[in-house]
């Protein structure tokens, strides 16, 4: 054994030292393209950033759009938290009081009513929407390009992600400023023809249909544009890692 | 052993050290895969076919175990706890290792002939006699010729040829064909198969064929005794080299 072994070590060492090195400057090209998620600590987090990175890849793909005939008769309206007291006062006004505020990273941080929301272009599509469980349904999502509110605000340069959250507590995603630009994803009011059913997410939806279920938070009420997710909960860019779940949730 | 293990390390061993690493890489990758893909699926035990399918969709057929999801109505009167969150990071994880796996196998196994040299099987073992012949021994769990220990014979040799090239792409495949990102980007993918939910309900009977393969797999080994063909994917030496030192 002692024979071959100093070639061996040699060449492992030389190797070794290449692939930390390499692993290093992977690490921080990584780190400047934007291709590491917030929740990429821990051991599931090198295969959460491969996830991650590799849809980079193909960031401008469209989600599958299908015809009238395949939407689904009984879509399924997933179980929720009960609406709180806020929820149940704005739902006896017909939802006029309700709000979508805008703010952080913004030139004009506002808000908007539902009337203003549903005066902006929209923009209906016939997509699928995929829980992580393992069901589904295929439903006409219409709604505002995310994109569309937040060139009206003004995002600045340097911001790189869009939280977004629920008037429930402690219900909060955020996604990247890519695919918050995406013209897919929808600030969504209309659902199959109708008003968007409080079962569905009613009044106000996001939509985001390259991802599973869980991203497209119901009872929308704020936006935040930020250029870091670290002030966000515990860091890890919403409640959904939290609770052992990918951030990043095109898979 | 002792001084005498060492002219019979330096004999060519009877799998080499790629096949070897690649196989308890891809053995670990299963387990975790296999152990988070039914709690994955304990979430909802029921499949469809097509697009789309939920509670309130007609199943395909539906698994009788309990649920970890409360709107799942099982028959069962409690819920199982959610461990779906550890389940898909561990499963992608797990996923990511055994494709990348795979192939370095794959590549390997073209540039230095192994599939060419060791699993493509000869044309003579190919016939109906021959094929017959090997069943029937097989189904007799009968112990196998000393000289099996250094090669495959060729029912071995189709089986594995049809566990790397078929079962296994395609339960890449099908998973894939699940991910909301990834057909987006190919949605050829999950055309192909007739939709998601009919990919689902693929990948899932690709695995009960992998799981198949796995148990018939370790019997195999039994019968041919279980700790010399262990020898010889772990160390590469073969029964036949320990009997002689």
């Amino acid at each position: 054994m002692s024979i071959i072994s100093r070639r061996k070590l040699i060449t492992g060492g030389l190797a070794a030292t290449a692939g930390v090195g390499g692993l290093g400057v992977a690490a921080r090209l990584a780190q400047k393209y934007g291709l590491i998620p917030p929740d990429h600590g821990g051991i599931y987090g090198p295969g959460e950033t491969l996830n991650y990175a590799f849809q980079r890849l193909t960031r401008h793909s469209l989600a599958r759009e299908f015809s009238r005939s395949q939407i689904s008769t009984l879509p399924f309206p997933n179980d929720t938290a009960p609406p709180n007291e806020e929820f149940k006062r704005l739902r006896a006004g017909g939802f006029a009081d309700w709000r979508l505020a805008v703010d952080g990273m913004v030139a004009q941080p506002g808000s908007f009513s539902l009337d203003q929301l549903k005066s902006y272009p929209t923009r209906s599509q016939i997509t699928q929407l995929a829980c992580e469980e393992g069901w589904s349904y295929i439903a006409e999502w219409t709604g505002v390009p995310l994109s569309h509110v937040l060139n009206l605000v003004g995002v600045h340069p340097q911001a790189r992600y869009v939280v977004y959250r629920s008037i429930e507590p402690d219900w909060w995603d955020s996604i990247d400023m890519t695919e918050a630009m995406h013209p897919q994803t929808l600030l969504v009011h209309a659902m199959n023809g109708g008003e968007l059913a409080v079962g569905s997410g009613g009044p106000l939806r996001m939509r985001v249909p390259r991802q599973l279920g869980y991203k497209s938070v119901k009872y929308l009420a704020r936006l935040t544009v930020t250029d870091s997710l670290k002030k966000f909960g515990k860091g890890m860019g919403s409640s959904a890692p939290e609770a052992g779940y990918a951030w990043y949730a095109g898979i | 052993m002792g001084a005498s293990a060492f002219p019979a390390k330096a004999v060519r061993p009877r799998h080499t050290a790629v096949v070897r690493v690649t196989h308890w890489i891809t053995t670990l990758c299963f387990f975790a895969l296999l152990v988070s893909g039914i709690e994955i699926v304990i979430s909802h035990p029921r499949f469809y076919w097509g697009e789309a399918g939920n509670m309130l969709t007609a199943p395909l057929f539906v698994l009788p175990i309990p649920s970890s999801r409360a709107a799942v109505v099982t028959g069962y009167r409690y819920v199982l706890p959610d461990q779906n969150g550890w389940s898909r990071a561990l499963h992608f994880q797990a996923a990511w290792v055994v494709v990348l796996t795979g192939l370095l196998y794959v590549i390997s196994g073209l540039t230095t002939r192994h599939f060419r040299k060791n699993l493509a099987p000869a044309k003579a073992d190919l016939s109906p006699r021959a094929l017959g012949n090997s069943i029937g021994s097989h189904l007799r769990l009968e112990r196998p010729a000393a000289a099996e220990a250094w090669s495959y014979n060729a029912l071995q040799r189709l089986t594995y040829l049809f566990v790397i090239f078929v079962l296994f792409p395609l339960v890449v495949w099908t998973g894939l064909a699940m991910s909301p990102g990834f057909v987006a980007a190919f949605p050829a993918t999950v055309t192909l198969l007739g939709g998601q939910q009919s990919a689902r309900t693929m990948h899932f009977f690709v695995t009960l064929a992998l799981v198949l393969f796995l148990l018939v797999h370790v019997v195999m080994i039994r019968v041919a005794g279980f700790r010399g063909r262990m020898r010889a994917m772990i160390t590469g030496q073969t029964s036949t080299d320990a009997e002689n030192t």
